[in-house]
């Protein structure tokens, strides 16, 4: 086995045995099936690479997985197979075909590689945009549109418009690859590289409500069916399904009552998603809550683990960690007091109690997950010592740290009503609005180092929402609804206000992916003033559509940076040198938007001159019809009068009186 | 730009003339008497006391002499404008919607709504020099449009009568024959009513306003579609400048849907457009109620709203308005 080689051994060497290395046809040096020679894959440092380069030097290749392993006997019975069915798609190279054996069974390892002439569709083409942006999805009326957000030429670029989609609603998957529909038959989900087709169809016969799995592997799907007899609940039918092969994986019926939350409550609807997904983006587990248990899934045999639920008394809601096996329960208190409320963290799928914290004259919990699991926030509403009314505290969950250590954390004035809570993605910090007046106030906490500290209070804000930029380090304050769809653009690191604006009755806001640019919305819940605006993040306002019914805004999802937080870090201290190139490019967009807007004005104005010479030349030409129209009147001209002044003397009443003398 | 507020009618305002001259101000509005204002400083100089039901439209002549109404009560009226007293009342078997004066003021347009089941109708009528000799007969009568005929107006020279109403079409009718000659592109038309026409001071084009949330510009004579400007709520009111390239756009939610909520809500604001560029420029607050009428004075220096609200709201220009470049 040859060592590896450096590039300067190499020239040596082929100086040596008197080969010109530039004749050298690298593309047809093959390696013997399952032999590497010691050259490390080309996979094992995958992460490592720029993903632009990986699209552009494996775009014509594909991965077959999932196929039978077979001895070397039936290897070549199992290749003409694989051969027919791929050719469909395009024409495979010659050599083109390459099935890795099992050096020790000498049997397949059951998936191949088949490289095509020409690059296959890319799923993920709209990730390469040369100009780096990103697109949204949005319905108004009966149409459904898709367009680049184009913030250079402040202006929306259309994709794809197609009317009568969807039949209720659109919905991008998790990374940005599909485009859900749904129909009355199911759902069916779109993609492609440079235009919409139809993919896969999911068949569900009135469907109603759609979810992704986040590593979009999975949909499920959920329909409710009127019962025929009135006084029976309503039937409730969910499907799993596998994206890719649109083979349903586990179907669950039931009526309504199974489905919906359990607790004491007493809820009649279904919340929705029922099942929520769990493990982070592999798609491992899921799970849905019942009355007094929690049934945890996994996607290997689509059954329960161990084959049976977690039971958990009284049960009111769970969350899952975004990224870990774990999720948070809470369990409201019984008995009257008797038995404390509960936070439990548990791990799947071994199913341990992590950490599990007691709670006292407990109303109601909320749980809030940074988007990295790091940290765990439990907003905490307990009655005050008469019962009568409630107050707000937190308990901070550390989960990376040994022990998970819990923080109790309360707000300056504890009375405070929390009408807001959001922590910043991928960060330490986070935001919560909170106060009785009118004009609540905004405060900002750091937990770094495992202690709570309070980086700043707003006060008197006109705000009940908080959109943090996915980024982190940006945050909207938002006054939707009473508001009137008040904006402040809130820069963190800096603590300070970068623009205030207003969206008049904006209903929702939606950070873009990347965290370059928000969109504001009025959606038809409101009759006036539907249409969006684009913002940039540091509220900028960069254009405005107006569309009547509208009903959806949706920015397309992009799949996880491949950049490390390393590479990220080294990016953001040398942004100057990189931010160079782009510099120039809006320097040339922007003078030549400057020179286009200036030739359109040009343009119409001429169009405008023509027009008003053309009615002059008219206008003169029946000047003498218009004077015998008025019985000789002169002229159309107002400007020929003369100003005269008229005394006019009006005599309105005599009238005699004798004055006396004194 | 601190306007004057008229405060003289009682029900919503429904349309607004300036004489030739500009120094008068005539209103209409749904309580039945028209009303003239000093266009200056918005003083009340007088009423036209005598039509029995709403005044939709009026029209003064050219030497400022004659005014004639439209009125729900099925009639339209000759006025002496400096008395105050009725020449002559023309009668209809359906209110009478919107006059308008032709060139040389010989003759006048009337229209009528189509009322228990009588289709709408469009009539023109000789006005006679010496109101003693007026007769009520019409020279013609143009039949066909379904539903109201908002505005009817003459065409260049009197040759044609422009009429537009709710079936969202603009027709261009030959005065001498009777006959259809045009009707706008559907393409490009408005999609909903037409609530309002104003004419430019040449009548070489107008403007029409609907309440598919758009004004569009018009060649009078080809009737070939110029401009459009699209707004965010429907328009009832429209008006040019005759001064300047602008534009002006009133409107408002719909009187039975406005809320409680705000103000802002129901965009009550007269809104000026770039008449070449199809851009806003801007817009002039104060109603709480739709606007219902717009109108210029010939000077171009001012102009007035009326609205839902029953306020004649008079604004004259800053001189910075003047210096709003154009291009």
């Amino acid at each position: 086995m040859a060592a590896v080689m450096s590039m300067e051994d190499i020239r040596t060497e082929a100086t040596r045995l008197n080969i010109d290395l530039s004749s050298v046809d690298w593309a047809s040096v093959r390696l013997p099936p399952g032999e590497d020679c010691g050259i490390i894959s080309d996979d094992d440092d995958l992460h490592e690479e720029d993903s632009l380069e990986f699209d552009a030097g494996f775009g014509n290749i594909i991965i077959v997985d999932n196929l039978p392993v077979v001895p070397r006997e039936k290897f070549e019975k199992l290749e003409g197979v694989v051969r027919k069915i791929y050719s469909q798609i395009g024409v495979i190279k010659e050599n083109g075909l390459w099935m890795p054996v099992d050096e020790d069974t000498g049997k397949t390892r059951g998936y191949c590689f088949i490289e095509y002439n020409t690059p296959q569709e890319n799923l993920q083409r709209w990730l390469t945009d040369e100009k780096g942006r990103d697109q949204f999805v949005i319905r108004a009326g009966s149409d459904t549109e898709v367009l680049w957000n184009d913030a250079r030429q402040v202006k929306a670029d259309p994709v794809y418009k197609r009317p009568f989609w969807t039949e209720s609603f659109v919905q991008w998957s998790p990374l940005g690859t599909y485009l859900a529909t749904v129909h009355r038959q199911g759902a069916a989900v779109w993609g492609g590289a440079s235009t919409f087709n139809r993919l896969m169809r999911y068949a569900h016969p009135q469907v109603k409500l759609i979810d992704f799995s986040p590593g979009e592997k999975y949909l499920v799907t959920y329909s409710s069916h009127e019962p025929s007899n009135p006084r029976d609940t309503h039937r409730v039918v969910l499907n799993i399904f596998d994206v890719r092969t649109g083979k349903v994986m586990r179907d669950f019926k039931g009526s309504a009552d199974e489905f919906a939350i359990g607790g004491t409550g007493g809820f009649s609807g279904v919340s929705w998603p029922v099942f929520k997904w769990g493990g982070g983006k592999e798609d491992k587990y899921f799970a849905r809550m019942g009355k007094n248990v929690i049934s945890v899934y996994d996607t290997e045999t689509f059954g329960l683990i161990d084959k049976k639920s977690i039971k958990v008394d009284n049960v009111m809601d769970f969350s899952w960690s975004p990224t870990d096996p774990i999720f948070a329960l809470f369990v409201p208190e019984l008995g009257g007091g008797n038995q404390p409320a509960r936070v439990s963290l548990f791990q799947i799928p071994s199913k341990v109690e992590l950490r599990q914290k007691n709670l006292f004259s407990v109303s109601d919990c909320k749980m809030y997950w940074q988007s990295n699991g790091e940290y765990l926030a439990v907003k905490v509403d307990r009655y005050t010592k008469t019962k009568k009314s409630t107050y707000t505290g937190f308990e901070l969950f550390r989960i990376k740290e040994r022990d998970i250590p819990i923080e109790v954390f309360e707000l300056d004035n504890k009375n405070d009503k929390v009408i807001s809570f959001a922590w910043e993605p991928k960060g330490h910090r986070f935001a919560v609005i909170h106060g009785d007046n009118p004009r609540p106030d905004v405060s900002f906490y750091s937990v770094k180092g495992g202690k709570v500290l309070k980086l700043t209070t707003l006060k008197q804000k006109q705000a009940n929402a908080l959109f943090w930029s996915p980024s982190g380090r940006f945050i909207i304050l938002a006054g939707l609804k009473g508001f009137n769809g008040q904006l402040e653009f809130y820069n963190v690191d800096e603590l300070e206000t970068m623009a205030t604006a207003e969206h008049f009755m904006a209903t929702d806001i939606e950070w873009d992916p990347t965290g370059r640019y928000v969109a504001t919305s009025v959606t038809s819940v409101h009759e006036m003033e539907n249409g969006f605006n684009i913002w940039s993040f540091n509220g900028k306002l960069l254009y405005r559509i107006l569309k009547d019914h509208f009903f959806q805004f949706l920015w397309r999802p992009r799949p996880p940076s491949f950049l490390s937080p390393e590479k990220e870090e080294e990016i953001f201290k040398n942004l100057k040198k990189y931010s160079k190139k782009y510099d120039v490019q809006d320097q040339d967009i922007s003078v030549l938007l400057s020179e286009q807007d200036r030739e359109k004005r040009k343009q119409l104005k001429d169009d405008w001159e023509r027009w008003v010479n053309e009615w002059k030349r008219y206008h003169e030409q029946e000047k003498m019809d218009r004077q015998m129209l008025r019985d000789g009147e002169a002229s159309d001209v107002e400007e020929e009068y003369e100003a005269k002044e008229v005394e006019v003397e009006e005599l309105l009443d005599v009238s005699e009186e004798i004055i006396q003398d004194a | 730009m601190r306007p004057i507020l008229m405060k003289g009618h009682e029900r919503p305002l429904t349309f607004l003339k300036y004489n030739r001259d500009g120094d008068l101000l005539f209103s209409c509005a749904k309580d039945h008497t028209p009303t003239v204002w000093f266009a200056d400083n918005g003083e009340r100089l007088g009423t036209y006391r005598g039509h029995n039901g709403a005044v939709w439209c009026c029209d003064v002549s050219r030497d400022s002499t004659r005014l004639i109404t439209g009125s729900a009560d099925q009639s339209a009226k000759l006025w002496d404008v400096k008395s105050g007293t009725q020449l002559f009342t023309f009668n209809f078997d359906s209110p009478a919607r919107a006059v308008d004066f032709s060139v040389g003021d010989k003759l006048c347009v009337i229209t009528t709504d189509p009322f228990m089941g009588l289709p709408s109708a469009i009539h023109v009528k000789r006005i006679a020099a010496d109101p003693d000799e007026q007769m009520g007969e019409s020279v013609l009568v143009l039949k066909g449009p379904q539903g109201r005929i908002n505005r009817a107006v003459w065409g260049p020279l009197n040759r044609t009568i422009i009429s537009a109403g709710e079936d969202a079409v603009i027709r261009i009718w030959d005065t001498e024959t009777g006959k259809l000659l045009q009707e706008n592109d559907k393409d490009v038309g408005h999609k909903k009513t037409i609530t309002s026409l104003a004419k430019s001071t040449d009548a070489s084009h107008f403007l029409t306003g609907s309440l598919d949330k758009s004004a569009k510009l018009w060649d009078s004579r080809s009737l070939t579609l110029i401009k459009t400007y699209v707004t965010e709520r429907p328009v009832n009111a429209v008006a040019m400048s005759p001064l300047l390239n602008h534009v002006v756009l009133g409107g408002g939610q719909d009187a039975s849907s406005v809320t409680t909520t705000d103000h802002r809500a129901g965009k009550f604001e007269a809104k000026f457009y770039d008449k070449i560029l199809q851009e806003e420029i801007g817009g002039v607050k104060g109603h709480f109620g739709p606007i219902n009428a717009l109108a210029f004075n010939p000077d171009g220096k001012s102009f007035s709203s009326g609205g839902e609200d029953g306020y004649v709201r008079l604004h004259h220009f800053d001189p910075d308005y003047f210096k709003i470049p154009s291009i």
